[in-house]
This record gives C-alpha cells, sequence and structure tokens, in this order.
C-alpha cells in the first residue's frame, strides 16, 4: 500500500530559507542545505523549495543553493517560484529539482504546462492553486494570493490536469493560517474531479489536522505545511506515528 | 568506479549525488573505453519506452552492454532502465528492449482496480520474493519511492520485490548479475542508499 506523504516546504529568499525556523538542534536555521538534510532524517516524503526572491542575482543564489541541497538530499524534491517558461523549467531541473510547481506562470500562459509535461513528462508537473471562496464560487487566485482572476478554481483545476499536471497542490486561503484544520470541503470536491495526486495545503495546526484529513478524504495524497514544521510544533516523526496509530499508513523510518 | 550510462536521456545529478554519498566513485559516461574498465554499470532512464532503446541502440551502447554483461559484470536498470532489460515493451507501440530478464512491460491501467490513480506515484513498501544481494542491508517491508505508469510482467522467475498498488506490481528483479529496481533508489532516502550500496558490492 502506497503511503500517505508529509511534505514540508520551505521558502527561500537570496539563498536562505525565511519565515523564521526555531530548532535547536541546527546551528544554522536559515540553511537550505542543514534543513533539507534534518527533514530527510525525520521521515519527510519530500520537499518544496520556493523561490520567493525577485531579483536575478537572487535567483542566481538559489540555484548554487539547490545543487547543494539536492546533492546533499536523498528524497523527492519539488521546486516552485518565478516558474513561467520552458526555460525556467530547464534551469531548476538542471539543479536537481525532481518535480516543478507551477502557479502564476500557468494562469499567464496557460499553454505552459502542456507543453512542459510533453518535454519532462506528466510527472514533473505540479500545478500550484491558491484558491478563496467568492460570492460562493471556489476562484483561482495569482500573485500569491493577491489578486482574484475571477476564474472558477475546479475547471481551472481539471484544465490543468487535462493538460498534463501530474500533481495538483490545493492551497486554501480561507484556512490558511488559522491553523484550525484544512480545508475539506474544498478538498474533497478537487479529489471528486481529478485522478491524479491532490496535496493538500493551507490550515494545518496539528497532528489532528492531517488525521482528520485523511480520514475524511480517504483518496487525498499528501499534506504539506510550513510553519507547523519549522517552529517544531508538530514533528515529523511524531505525527507519522500519530497517523499509523489511527491506521493511517505513512512511511516510517528507523533511528528517529 | 561505477559507470553510469548517459545515452541522452534523464537527469542523473542525483544518482551520482547518492553514489558519492555512499564513497563510491561514478562517471557519467557514454565512452566504451570508460564503460569497460568500470567495476559496474548503472542503466538509469526516464521519459518514453521508444525513444529510449533507440537512443540506446543508436549511440552503440546496447551492444556494449550486453557484452558487458556477458563478461560477468553487474547491471543495474533503474526505473525506464529496468523496464529496458526486458524483452519487450508496449508502451505506445511495440518496442523491442535488451532482452536481458524474460518479460514485458505494459500498462498499469487496466491491471489494477480503476479507482487507483495512474502514474504510481509515492512511497510503497518492499515484499520480499526472493533472496537477492541487493536486499542485504534492508528489510522487507522498508519504503522505498515509485514513479511509473508501466510495470512489468510474467517476470516470475527473476522476480526478487513486489509492491502492493491494487496488484502486486514487479518492484525489483534478478538474473544472474543483472538487476533491475522500478523505484528510484537515489531518491528513496536511506533505504535506496543501502540497496545501491550493496549493489556496488556485488561479486
Amino acid at each position: 500500500m502506497i503511503t500517505k506523504r508529509i511534505i514540508p516546504c520551505l521558502d527561500v529568499k537570496d539563498g536562505r530559507v525565511v519565515k523564521g525556523v526555531n530548532f535547536k538542534d541546527l546551528n544554522d536555521v536559515s540553511s537550505p542545505v542543514e534543513l533539507g538534510k534534518y527533514y530527510s532524517s525525520c521521515s519527510a516524503d519530500e520537499l518544496v523549495f520556493y523561490d520567493i526572491t525577485a531579483s536575478s542575482d537572487g535567483r542566481k543564489l538559489f540555484a548554487d543553493i539547490l545543487k547543494e541541497v539536492a546533492a546533499n538530499i536523498f528524497i523527492p524534491l519539488t521546486v516552485g517560484g518565478g516558474i513561467n517558461t520552458l526555460d525556467d523549467f530547464d534551469r531548476v531541473l538542471k539543479c536537481g529539482a525532481d518535480k516543478v510547481s507551477v502557479n502564476s506562470g500557468a494562469i499567464k500562459n496557460p499553454d505552459l504546462i502542456g507543453e512542459a509535461a510533453k518535454k519532462y513528462g506528466d510527472q514533473c508537473v505540479v500545478l500550484s492553486v491558491d484558491v478563496k471562496r467568492v460570492d460562493g464560487q471556489f476562484r483561482v487566485f495569482a500573485k500569491g494570493g493577491r489578486e482574484d482572476t475571477g476564474m472558477e478554481a475546479l475547471s481551472w483545476i481539471e484544465r490543468c490536469v487535462k493538460a498534463g499536471a501530474g500533481e495538483v497542490v490545493v492551497n486554501s486561503i480561507d484556512t490558511d493560517g488559522v491553523k484550525k484544520g484544512f480545508d475539506i470541503e474544498l478538498l474533497k470536491l478537487v479529489c471528486e474531479r481529478v485522478n491524479v495526486p491532490v496535496i493538500a495545503s493551507g490550515g494545518a495546526g496539528g497532528a489532528e489536522d492531517f488525521v482528520e484529513l485523511f480520514k475524511e478524504i480517504p483518496d487525498i495524497d499528501a499534506g504539506l505545511a510550513a510553519s507547523i514544521f519549522h517552529f517544531g510544533e508538530v514533528k515529523i516523526s511524531d505525527l507519522k506515528k500519530i497517523l499509523n496509530e489511527n491506521n493511517i499508513n505513512a512511511r516510517m523510518i528507523q533511528n528517529v | 568506479m561505477i559507470a553510469i550510462i548517459d545515452y541522452g536521456v534523464g537527469n542523473l545529478f542525483s544518482l551520482v549525488s547518492s553514489l558519492r554519498a555512499i564513497g563510491v566513485e561514478a562517471e557519467i559516461t557514454s565512452d566504451v573505453d570508460t564503460i569497460k574498465k568500470a567495476d559496474k554499470l548503472i542503466l538509469p532512464g526516464v521519459g518514453a519506452f521508444g525513444d529510449a532503446i533507440k537512443k540506446l541502440r543508436d549511440s552503440g551502447l546496447d551492444i556494449v552492454i550486453k557484452q558487458e554483461v556477458k563478461n560477468g559484470k553487474s547491471l543495474m536498470g533503474i526505473c525506464l532502465g529496468m523496464q529496458m532489460l526486458f524483452d519487450k515493451s508496449f508502451e505506445y507501440g511495440e518496442y523491442e528492449g535488451l532482452g536481458l530478464i524474460s518479460g514485458e512491460v505494459v500498462e498499469l491501467k487496466g491491471d489494477i482496480p480503476e479507482n487507483l490513480k495512474i502514474p504510481h506515484i509515492g512511497w510503497n513498501a518492499l515484499k520480499f520474493e526472493n533472496e537477492s544481494p541487493i536486499f542485504k542491508y534492508i528489510n522487507e517491508g522498508d519504503f522505498v519511492y515509485f514513479v511509473h505508469s508501466y510495470h512489468a510482467v510474467n517476470c516470475e522467475d527473476n522476480l526478487i520485490a513486489t509492491a502492493e498498488y491494487g496488484r502486486n506490481v514487479t518492484a525489483a528483479v534478478q538474473s544472474g548479475n543483472v538487476y533491475g529496481c522500478q523505484f528510484h533508489p537515489e531518491k528513496s532516502g536511506d533505504i535506496g542508499l543501502k540497496i545501491l550500496k550493496a549493489f556496488c558490492e556485488t561479486e
């Protein structure tokens, strides 16, 4: 049986992890390499790195750091942030990324997903979508959740999967940061609509929220979170134990 | 030295890093002399079967690999590299493989229950079907990382591990000095590194 995946997400700016990370056992809490190794050793199933740099110098630093992370982490690595063209795919894949996550880039150029899937395979292309309820409708938001595109989210997701997106990360703006659980209503609808892996994001406050997610939506594949892992509120190895105790299949590793 | 055979497909970066992490020297190469000098060979691969086997044949490396295997050198195929070891594949057509292990590669679709997602993607547990030196540092039930939409069938004689995904899916095979992993050892954390280490230590 395939396991449910737990995925920590790291925001990187100018080669450093930002948003404050709080680990006592790490010397350099903003080193992507150190954090990558830490998460990998405590049974994270995958890592996501978002490049939130705006400058081209920052991009170069990100490429260097990505190479170093990839050389030290032997679990799948997804990279997102500023992916607008096939050259951007090429740039991060050459640095050792396994999958590439596209968000605003796909909204600006709806052909991007299809072209990338054709060139690199569906399994390489991850659609990331920010969703918020507006007037009783699920809407796609762009630019880091600041801009309402007016597009209905479920049909947008379906369209991107048809074009070749091999996985979908659904981030609910309504539940993000509230720490009261994932957006079960939205995620259920997405899982009913597409037959590729769906990754839940936004709203996790504790281990019980992951238990609820996987119990309520047996079809969901993974849960993604950032700050609760970074601040040690939830330790991934403990979370895996709790999932297994609740009969949710999760990958445990020895020596943790 | 391990030669990672480069025939123009795939990202070989993490494979080299994995081998380096276990202290093994590796070279990405398409050079015949380097392949002949190597202690062991790894045949990687991503993408579609037809395209990959054509590139391998066009480079003439298929003949070199077969000769080296005949001379007793160990070979490991990974993911599509494993699929190419078989007689045939039915991915978007019908293609002849290297024929180093008997069996064929067919779509997962139709062979597993409809509610299961394709590709088979994520961490799955290994079930041992036969003893193999590449498992000497790991245990049954250990998790490895899979990403594939096609699988090998009719290879029971050489099956060494399966993973449960609506059925027993071929996870690893061995025929003498030829090994194949459907999963990605270079993406399977410590367990994957242990499999690579055991392969590097085979006679």
